[in-house]
């Protein structure tokens, strides 16, 4: 012990934090939750007896032994891919509609470069959230009064919320594009149009073929739900089936979605395999 | 351009896209008269209290579900986390383990591949109309969502300190209290407070279905054609999605 240590050689050991402290953020965190789920559980009157009772149990037994079933005669099959690929179609042009939009829609949301006015930014932008912000499901609804019943409803619902999502992703992705070339052309004078044809689009046209085709993925999936309100495709004939009674083609149309909800997910999953390597 | 036109032709023919429809002067009517109802909003105090009440029961069905969704994901997340195998330690898991965890997984792939509109359908078949349909279709659809993640985020980790317990002969559940939740908590618990804000968004849609809240009454009012209460609703519902967007947003931050 010559040189003295500047700590102690039996160091304290510091006492465990207290369970609870003011200033514990997750401490609040968790209070809070616990009193959200508990005041939503109290204020919902969930008939959970209901649910786990003998009657309703018969029910669920009967439901499923009546999807057990399922419609295979051609005729009916033939519908069904029809609707399948009115339900692609849907999503095809739904997505190609809302990456015209939301380009156009991007340009004047985004800020170019450092001096850019920009004057209508947050202008776009609200408009971007707002188009966002509405599920596809309610567009298709509001929609159906004007364009009426069926798959045309349904493609332009799709639209307008992708377009929505698709503009927002777009502009910041034009935003943080590399500056250099832009800047080059701008210090010769070239039009704005131009700088964006020539600069910035060869730029961040990969990204932005990524994000549409990401949105298609969505959208098929969303399509094939979206008929519920009666916007056309595989949805509709749910709806319509399922209203009726007629189980064995309702569980056909079930089966049928799920496979194209397979299929995409599959095919998303290859490419993207395909893509890294 | 040309050839382009021609390859979307069957796709705008299958979706039946006719823009002009939109103009015709017997749907323009409709529409006009619809939109012209949605100013000004419906402010009254009677409805304004009925929107409130179903706004909340809108979080409410969403809270819940979640609640369900979460005890139903931790287990199935558990028992199919690679990491957590005493018998993979090896480099090879038994065969029993090994099949456990893949019915585990393929549990929550079925769970969460069929939206959670369908079960929404599915369930006001067998329940009833009413908030019920909507919490279970969201238990279910999102508690595969969950379980999946939460096993994604755990094995994706660095765990030697998990693999350390293990081969020392703590138990699965003590080294994943010790080893594996601490080093993940905060990023599981902000997916989770993620999904709460897309769970409140599809509650919101739920309604239309039948499930409750406040897509229920939109529906209603779409119906019978009151711009007003529509125009109402669907402000409302935007303040919605964005005081969720933000709520869940400032959490994220404040838990990294």
């Amino acid at each position: 012990m010559s040189t003295p240590s500047r700590t102690a050689a039996n160091e304290s050991f510091r006492l465990p934090p207290p369970l609870f402290d003011a200033r514990c953020k997750a401490c609040w965190f968790v209070f809070g939750l616990l009193c959200l789920t508990v005041a939503s559980f109290w204020s919902l009157d969930l008939q959970f007896a209901k649910i786990f009772s003998v009657e309703s149990a018969q029910r669920m037994a009967k439901f499923c032994a009546e999807l057990l079933h399922p419609n295979f005669d051609a005729a009916f099959l033939r519908k069904l891919m029809i609707a399948a690929f009115e339900t692609l179609a849907m999503s095809g042009l739904g997505t190609l509609i809302a990456a015209f939009i939301g380009l156009l829609l991007a340009l004047p949301a985004s800020k170019a470069y450092a001096g850019d006015p920009a004057r209508w930014r947050g202008v776009t932008r609200l408009l971007l959230n707002a188009l966002r912000s509405l599920p596809e499901l309610v567009w298709a609804s509001l929609l159906l009064i004007a364009a009426g019943l069926g798959p045309f409803a349904g493609t332009l619902a799709l639209a307008f919320h992708t377009s929505g999502v698709l503009g927002r992703l777009f502009a910041e992705a034009i935003e943080n594009a590399p500056q250099g070339a832009a800047f080059a052309l701008r210090a010769r004078g070239v039009g704005e149009g131009r700088i964006f044809l020539y600069a910035t689009l060869p730029q961040v046209l990969p990204q932005l073929m990524s994000y549409t085709l990401y949105r298609w993925e969505n959208n098929i999936r969303a399509a094939a739900v979206l008929g519920v309100v009666g916007a056309g495709g595989l949805g509709q004939m749910l709806a319509f089936h399922l209203g009726l009674f007629q189980m064995g083609e309702t569980s056909s149309v079930l089966i049928a979605m799920i496979i194209l909800v397979a299929i995409v997910d599959v095919a998303s999953y290859v490419s993207r395999r395909l893509m890294q390597r | 351009m040309i050839a382009a036109l021609v390859l979307s032709w069957p796709m705008l023919q299958l979706t039946e896209f006719t823009p002009w429809v939109i103009f015709e002067p017997s749907s323009l009517k409709y529409t006009t008269r619809f939109l012209a109802g949605f100013f000004p909003p419906k402010t009254d105090s009677e409805f304004l209290a009925m929107l409130l009440r179903e706004t909340w029961r809108t979080v409410a069905i969403a809270t819940s579900g979640i609640a369900l969704a979460f005890v139903l994901a931790v287990p199935l997340a558990l028992i199919s986390v690679r990491v957590l195998s005493i018998s993979g330690l090896t480099g090879r898991m038994n065969a029993l383990p090994a099949v456990v965890r893949f019915t585990a997984r393929a549990v929550m792939i079925v769970l969460r591949s069929i939206p959670e509109l369908i079960w929404a359908l599915v369930f006001v078949r067998v329940v009833g109309l009413g908030p019920t349909a909507g919490v279970l279709a969201i238990a279910l659809t999102y508690g595969g969502m969950l379980g999946k993640v939460y096993a994604e985020i755990l094995e994706s980790g660095d765990n030697h300190s998990t693999k350390a317990l293990l081969q020392n002969g703590a138990g699965r559940l003590q080294s994943f209290f010790y080893g594996l939740l601490p080093q993940n908590a905060a990023e599981l618990t902000s997916y989770t407070v993620y999904r709460w804000e897309c769970a409140i968004r599809s509650s919101a849609v739920l309604g239309f279905v039948g499930a409750g809240g406040i897509g229920q009454q939109m529906e209603v009012s779409m119906k019978m054609f009151n711009g007003s209460e529509v125009s109402a609703m669907l402000i409302v519902f935007m303040a919605l999605v964005w005081l969720a967007d933000y709520v869940s947003a400032w959490l994220r931050r404040a838990l990294a």
